[in-house]
Parts: structure tokens; C-alpha cells; sequence
């Protein structure tokens, strides 16, 4: 049985200028039938299913309505057609540090984010303190949330979060964060609730974190489902070619086109990157004056061209 | 819904002490302000009105404490509950949490207000020499349908606020009218019978009134009354769950 299943989901948005007006000037927009409101398709007829232990990682470009569906497989959204079935606990980590109250403590956060997050007051009161050390924050916790620097604050957000042991994770780009230290700490605590067997979606902007987490791909464009696949690596490749020249593939032999443009790119960036180097080094041989230089020199020719040091003016140089 | 709630209950009981908190701890009178508020409020009146609308009414300050009570705790909870979706639109359109928690919450703040008023209302009682009956008892009554009836008028108020940003303009309006119309400060005798039958209409003069009656008058309201104050509070609630569940989508849309 699938963990997830999406069938067919579209969800449609409305938008135009029904946004921040007033009640006043809705009734007058009515009454002069200028009030007008635009659908607006968010994802259409998107279809994939998950089975446990599986990795989806969605991959778009902004605006192709990767947020609205991490919504609606979280219940947040409900698709305006189609359907969407869970089995099992979610946790969605979107978004991290939105929807704290920057009047609080530390502490109080804490405890709300985890209450949000669906965790028991017991639980809590157990996890706080590993929480706190794991978010460097021992010296914090009774200042307000709004006088932490914003490193601070979305490592308290991802220390909450990582507790989680649900059986579907849903991360929308929250794998980086902090500085240095502490992504190396995040990405491993990450890896390690990953490891447990979750079913998990990602979204990230970085490809190489894809291609080494995932191990299904769902490709989204504006609202439209471009791809759901196996095949990571080809689709990822063609992903990224598909970011340079903007051509949308339409059939497989696109994405093999796609994919062997994306190789023959990084071979082409590969030999431009060994011709540069190679020029630069002659560069440095031909300008050196020093002693160093002459040996080098001599060296790489000894490697390369024995033949030439045979010749008597430099073999007195041993 | 039960079962939600149950399920819900650490994090309704984190929102209620974050609205608490943010209420009270960090201002410098804190409680002492939101009870000195409406004493200030009824002195003034009390002085004002008591000349002109005082004369023929027994007891007139405990008169004007009755409106003012409920009238201060139906406007609390409603303003403090018509921004409850619109200022935790950051927590629900990223964690799926039912969305009448923010609101209750809210209604919480003003029910510990309205009870904290309550005990001073006591006070002025005493001073007033009126002796509590067992028919005091009763005020649980009106009590009851009141927190339902703000309830109501939160969820509609809430959802409305989110569609809608110049509610909060208008409502204020709105409440100063009805304010005007709940005989607050005066007493309907003066109207002609009939007219005097409309004022039953607002729902804030039947439970105003019912507080009245038991508390000045020492008698219990008729059957038509209690039924009023019972049909206002679960109509306006219906409307507001309704308004939820219907609405509950495309809130999304617009935060």
C-alpha cells in the first residue's frame, strides 16, 4: 500500500484585486460589477504515489507550485480536484522560522512551536534542554525571540523540528541553515531521521542535494507535471540543462536530448577548465625567473620529453 | 470536534498563555489596568448620567454596571477575536491546526477579564447594600449564552476581517451604535409599550436586562426571555460555524 497517493490533484487559486480592499469598496465594485476575481491553477493534475522509505525530491522553478502541493499533501490545502491520501503522521517543515511570536521567550517559542507541531506537554518538558543545546541557545532562553540574529533563529526552528519521529517528513528548503558549524550538525541530525526508514519530499534548489538524497523526482512547471520518475540522475540532468536553455522537454527523447546536452556540457566545461589550467601553468613557467621555475621546467620535461634533455646543452645540468 | 480538541489541548493551552502574556505581563499595570479601565469608565458615567436618566431609577450605579459589564465583555471578546485568524495566518497556512483554537483563545482572555470585573461588580453590590439571593445563581444563565454568543460573533468577525480590512473601522462604529441602543446609561420606561418590544430584539439589552432583573429587581425573567437570550447566542453561532467550514479554504486565498 502507498503512503502517499496523489490522484490527479489540481488546486486552484483566486487571484486579482479582491486583496486588502474594504468592505465599503467591495460592496461599490459590486454594485459597478468591477469586482473581478482570476483563477488561477497552482498545480494541475498532478499524479504520484509513494511507498514507504521513499525519497521524493520536487524539483520547479519558482512559482511551479511545489509549496501548494507540500500544502496539500500536509492537509493545510484541500485539492480542488483530484485527491490526496496519507497514511500516517506528517511533519511538515516548512518555512521554519515564520510563525513564531517575536514577544516570547525562548522558552515560551519552544513550547509553542512543539505544541504546533503536534508533540505532548510531557514530551516536551523532557526534550526541551537537548533542545536548547542542540540550538546553542543555553545563554538565550529567557530573552525575547526578537533579539536573537536570524542564525539564532532558525536554528532553534530546526531544533524543534528535527525531534520529530513521524512517518512522513516534508521539508521545504530547510536543510541549510546556520552557519558552518552548525549546517554540518543539521545536515547529519537530518541524515540520521532520514536514515529511520521515513517516507520523506523535499524541496530544494539545490540539485546536488537531490541527486544524493532522492531516490524518485517529481519535475513540476507552472502548475504542470512535467515528470515523476525513478530514473534521479537522467531527470536531474536534465533538469539542469533545462535551467540553461529554458527548452521545456515534452517527450523521454527531450529529456535523453536534455541529458546529453547536460553531458556534453559538463565534458565541454571539463576541457575548457583543463585548457585553462594548462595555460596558466605555461604562463608561470614562461614568467619564472627563479630557480623553482627552471626546475619545474625541467621536471615536466624530464616526465614528458626525455628526448630533449638528452641534448648536451642542459645535461650538465645533472 | 471533541476528539480535535482533545488532540489540541497542548497547544490551545500554549496559545492561551502566549495571549495572556502578551496581554499582561509586559505592560506596567497589566491586570490592573483592563479592571481600572471600565471603573474609570462608569465613574464618569455614573457622575454624567445620573442627573439626567438617574432620578427614576433605583440603584442607578449598579444599573449602569450591569450594561457596562456585559456590554465591555461582548466588546472585548469580539474585537479581541475579530484578529484572531488574520494575526495567526503565519501558524495556520503553514501547520494544519483547526482554526476556531485562535479564537477561543482569544475569548478565553476576555472571559478572565469579564470575570475579574465580575468580582468587583460584587463589591459595588455590597456597598450598594444589595443582598445576593439564591436567584444569583441564575446569572450563570446569561453568562453561559453570552460566551457562546461571542464565540459567534468572533468566527464571524474573524472571517470576515480576513476578506474584508476595514472591518475593524466599521465595527467600531457598529459598536458604538449598538451601544447607544442597549440602554446602557438609560432606561426604557420612558418608551411606549410597543416600542419597548423592540429592544428585545438586540440581544445585548435581553442579557443586560436579565442581569437587571435578577440582580436589582431580585426576580427571574419570564420564559420568553430566557429562550431569547438562548435562540440569539445558538443562531449566531451556527451562522459562525457555518461561515468556518465554509470558508475554512479559502482563507488561504487571502493571507
Amino acid at each position: 500500500m502507498s503512503i502517499i497517493q496523489a490522484k490527479g490533484v489540481s488546486i486552484r487559486y483566486i487571484t486579482g484585486d479582491f486583496k486588502d480592499i474594504g468592505l465599503k469598496e467591495y460592496v461599490i465594485k459590486k454594485i459597478t460589477r468591477k469586482y473581478k476575481v482570476k483563477e488561477f491553477w497552482a498545480d494541475k493534475d498532478i499524479t504520484f504515489s509513494l511507498e514507504q522509505g521513499d525519497m521524493l525530491g520536487i524539483i520547479g522553478s519558482n512559482g511551479a507550485g511545489k509549496s501548494t502541493l507540500l500544502k496539500a499533501v500536509s492537509g493545510i490545502m484541500i485539492p480542488t480536484k483530484g485527491h490526496m491520501e496519507c497514511h500516517g503522521s506528517i511533519a511538515a517543515l516548512l518555512e521554519l522560522t515564520s510563525g513564531f511570536d517575536k514577544d516570547l521567550t525562548v522558552k515560551e517559542n519552544t513550547y509553542l512551536r512543539g505544541a504546533m507541531l503536534g508533540y505532548t506537554r510531557e514530551f516536551m518538558d523532557e526534550k526541551y534542554k537537548e533542545i536548547i543545546e542542540f540550538a546553542e541557545l543555553e545563554e538565550f532562553e529567557d530573552r525575547a525571540y526578537k533579539q536573537l540574529s536570524s542564525g539564532m533563529k532558525s536554528r532553534l526552528a530546526f531544533s524543534i523540528a528535527c525531534l520529530v519521529k513521524p512517518d512522513i517528513i516534508i521539508l521545504d528548503e530547510v536543510l541549510s541553515v546556520g552557519d558552518g558549524a552548525f549546517r554540518k550538525k543539521s545536515g547529519n541530525k537530518m541524515k540520521e531521521i532520514l536514515d529511520t526508514g521515513v517516507t520523506g519530499i523535499i524541496v530544494s534548489h539545490s540539485i546536488s542535494q537531490i541527486r544524493e538524497m532522492c531516490n524518485k523526482v517529481l519535475w513540476l512547471d507552472h502548475g504542470n507535471q512535467i515528470a515523476f520518475t525513478d530514473e534521479v540522475m537522467l531527470y536531474c540532468d536534465a533538469y539542469e540543462e533545462f535551467l540553461l536553455t529554458k527548452k521545456l522537454p515534452k517527450t523521454k527523447e527531450d529529456i535523453f536530448k536534455l541529458a546529453q546536452g547536460h553531458d556534453e556540457r559538463l565534458e565541454k566545461e571539463r576541457l575548457e577548465k583543463q585548457l585553462k589550467e594548462q595555460k596558466r601553468l605555461e604562463k608561470v613557467l614562461e614568467s619564472g625567473t627563479s630557480e623553482a621555475a627552471i626546475d619545474a621546467a625541467i621536471n615536466v620535461l624530464r616526465k614528458n620529453r626525455p628526448e630533449l634533455l638528452n641534448a648536451d646543452l642542459i645535461s650538465g645540468d645533472k | 470536534m471533541i476528539k480535535k480538541l482533545k488532540e489540541n489541548k497542548f497547544l490551545f493551552e500554549e496559545l492561551v498563555k502566549r495571549d495572556f502574556k502578551k496581554k499582561y505581563t509586559r505592560t506596567v499595570l497589566g491586570v490592573v489596568w483592563s479592571l481600572l479601565s471600565p471603573l474609570l469608565q462608569l465613574l464618569v458615567m455614573s457622575l454624567v448620567f445620573k442627573e439626567f436618566f438617574g432620578r427614576n431609577t433605583p440603584h442607578y450605579t449598579i444599573y449602569l454596571f450591569c450594561g457596562t459589564l456585559v456590554f465591555n465583555y461582548f466588546k472585548e471578546a469580539t474585537k479581541g477575536g475579530m484578529t484572531a485568524l488574520v494575526s495567526n495566518a503565519s501558524i495556520f497556512t503553514k501547520v494544519n491546526v483547526p482554526k476556531y483554537l485562535f479564537l477561543f483563545s482569544k475569548n478565553i482572555q476576555a472571559l478572565i477579564n469579564f470575570l475579574l470585573t465580575l468580582i468587583i461588580f460584587a463589591i459595588f453590590l455590597a456597598f450598594d447594600k444589595i443582598v445576593p439571593t439564591w436567584r444569583f445563581v441564575l446569572l450563570i444563565y446569561p453568562i453561559a449564552c453570552l460566551i457562546v454568543f461571542n464565540i459567534g460573533v468572533g468566527m464571524v468577525l474573524s472571517a470576515m476581517n480576513v476578506f474584508f480590512r476595514d472591518i475593524a473601522y466599521l465595527y467600531d462604529i457598529f459598536c458604538m451604535l449598538l451601544s447607544y441602543l442597549s440602554a446602557i446609561f438609560y432606561n426604557i420606561d420612558r418608551f411606549d409599550e410597543k416600542v419597548q418590544i423592540f429592544f428585545m430584539l438586540n440581544p445585548m439589552y435581553c442579557y443586560i436586562s436579565y442581569f437587571r432583573e435578577i440582580v436589582i429587581n431580585a426576580s427571574v425573567p419570564g420564559p420568553y426571555h430566557h429562550a431569547a437570550c438562548a435562540v440569539y447566542a445558538i443562531v449566531i453561532l451556527l451562522i459562525g460555524a457555518w461561515t468556518y467550514r465554509h470558508y475554512n479554504q479559502k482563507f488561504l486565498y487571502y493571507l
